[in-house]
């Protein structure tokens, strides 16, 4: 069924078609439509769902844990402040090997408050074991929500996925959305090692130095065969349903010299600038990361790379700029914009690339380059 | 690409406008999106929506700053903010006003969306709504068809008295 919905809106539809045994949140803003909406589909019997309010994030991620280690299928949403607070339990999730979905409402932190779109947010998670991908549509919101549950309940992978969404621009943004079917697509849910709640047996107490080595090394594993099942499940996506997706959303790239990195609705935004770019002759093209772990390749070779973060690691740099440089030798451009929701257009994009000076930084909006 | 800001004060259902008029483009067989600005709104104070209706897939999520199309919910907030702001050359404005209004030289539209919505006794706590009666005078102006924002408003609003606002704001746009 073809409708106009909010990002928010799409997670939740998704959900209902993966039907979780569970949902625990607890709200926050951009994020809180998205638990809303669950909560009246349980309410309305429209989904079948256990639903947990809870009193904090901290809470929300432990019940999941709780209710995905006897097997159930679970998810939650957050966002900024929300997902810091329930910190200790992200890791735990991926530590303990539960396949739990979160969707996460990118929003800056604060202080200075502000509930507006940056990626930094998640990308502190990102050592914590978690699969995690971006989106830059509505539509894309849905779709990854479905392949989520896939992926991360699949036993070569077994790790929770966190699907982001930026605040506002895709939360609050009204675009037509296909509201599929789910039906067979997500396999019923295996956890080979579910406690059963009527004979409780587990690990997770006090695990030494050799055992915790390994347990760390099967969770690199598994994410890197994760490149595999995302590839099948997007593969198997696209022939049910019609929408491709890869690792990286390529545009305009086969013979580009200059390519233009991003995440979220500034890597949508950037093919506009890549269309301008082209019109005035230069060969432009766009690489939109979808998901940052497991971290993909990118073809790069020969290139001029405009990476742009909406996001920072204070005293080291742009994540994804640095990410690229270390993974691919790239000496990128990298622009530090968007923070905060700070509004970035596809003609500051194409004014990016024009005056691109490799291996240096730039702050949009502030003055001079660092 | 066809770019349309709509002004109005929190509470008058100017985000409901805007997702109206996405979903009747949508319907119309084109591609929409529909995004409020949001700052620090409460009811009352100015706000502003945004809506871009093209034959393509939309990829653009900054604002719109050049629209084609500049609605006005409420005529008040002309008082405190700068409606024509960027209104491309040729552009139009729709006003939600009983009199006509000169809005420097731009081709204006007018229509007492306010007195349909009255006389419909279409209000919500005392409120009347406009966000149904201005899909009628968009599709008076050719921005969507009748029969698309008919279904677009019967979709979200079951009160047939919405669709009766639309037809009266239809037959009594002023160009």
């Amino acid at each position: 069924m073809l409708t106009v919905a909010t990002g928010n809106k799409a997670v939740a539809a998704a959900v209902k078609e993966a039907a979780p045994a569970v949902v625990a949140a607890y709200p926050i803003t951009p994020q809180t439509e998205i638990v809303e909406q669950i909560a009246e589909y349980v309410s309305s019997g429209e989904l079948k769902s256990q639903y947990i309010p809870v009193e904090s994030e901290h809470s929300a991620m432990a019940a999941c844990i709780g209710a995905s280690v006897t097997g159930a299928r679970t998810f939650t949403a957050t966002s900024s402040h929300g997902l810091h607070y329930m910190h200790e339990m992200v890791n735990w999730a991926a530590g303990a090997r539960l396949p739990i979905v979160m969707a996460n409402v990118n929003r800056a932190l604060g202080p200075g408050w502000n509930i507006w779109a940056e990626h930094t947010d998640a990308f502190q998670e990102r050592d914590s074991g978690w699969l995690q991908v971006y989106v830059g549509s509505v539509q894309e919101a849905f779709d990854a929500v479905l392949m989520a549950f896939c992926i991360a309940e699949d036993e070569r992978v077994l790790l929770p996925v966190m699907v982001n969404l930026d605040g506002f621009l895709l939360s609050h943004t009204m675009q037509p959305l296909e509201i599929e079917k789910a039906g067979d697509f997500i396999p019923p849910l295996h956890l080979p090692h579910a406690i059963d709640p009527q004979n409780p047996c587990g690990y997770g107490t006090l695990t030494g130095p050799d055992e915790y080595f390994r347990l760390r090394w099967d969770i690199e594993r598994s994410m890197r065969d994760a490149v595999d099942v995302i590839r099948g499940t997007q593969e198997r996506f696209a022939r049910r349903f019609g929408r491709k997706y890869g690792m990286v959303d390529e545009y305009r790239c086969d013979d580009a010299e200059v390519v233009i990195v991003a995440a979220g609705t500034l890597g949508r935004e950037a093919e506009v600038a890549v269309d301008l770019l082209r019109d005035e002759g230069t060969r432009a093209g766009s690489m939109r990361i979808r998901w940052f772990r497991p971290f993909p390749r990118l073809d790069l070779s020969g290139r001029d790379v405009v990476v742009i973060d909406r996001d920072y690691s204070f005293g080291f740099g742009g994540v994804l700029a640095k990410s690229i440089a270390a993974t691919e030798g790239a000496r990128p451009f990298s622009v530090i914009a968007g923070l905060g929701g700070q509004e970035v257009t596809y003609e500051d994009i194409a004014g990016f690339v024009r005056n691109r000076q490799p291996g240096r930084e730039l702050w949009f909006g502030v003055n001079g380059d660092v | 690409m066809f770019e349309v800001r709509i002004h109005s004060r929190g509470g008058q259902g100017g985000v409901t406008a805007a997702r109206l008029l996405a979903l009747a483009a949508v319907r119309d067989g084109k591609y929409a999106t529909a995004f409020p600005f949001y700052g620090a709104e409460r009811r009352g104070a100015p706000v502003v929506s945004f809506v871009r209706i093209d034959d393509t897939p939309i990829r653009i999520s900054s604002q719109i700053k050049k629209p084609d199309l500049v609605i006005v919910l409420d005529p008040s907030v002309m008082d405190v903010v700068d409606v024509l702001q960027g209104l491309k050359p040729g552009g139009r404005v729709l006003l939600n006003a009983r009199e006509r209004r000169d809005m420097k030289g731009y081709p204006t539209f007018t229509v007492d969306l306010t007195g349909i919505a009255l006389r419909e006794k279409l209000e919500v706590a005392g409120s009347p709504i406009l966000n149904t009666p201005v899909l009628g005078a968009l599709a008076k102006m050719g921005i969507v068809t009748m029969e698309s924002a008919k279904s677009a408003i019967t979709e979200m609003f079951s009160d047939p008295r919405n669709v009766s606002a639309a037809e009266a704001a239809y037959r009594e746009l002023v160009a």
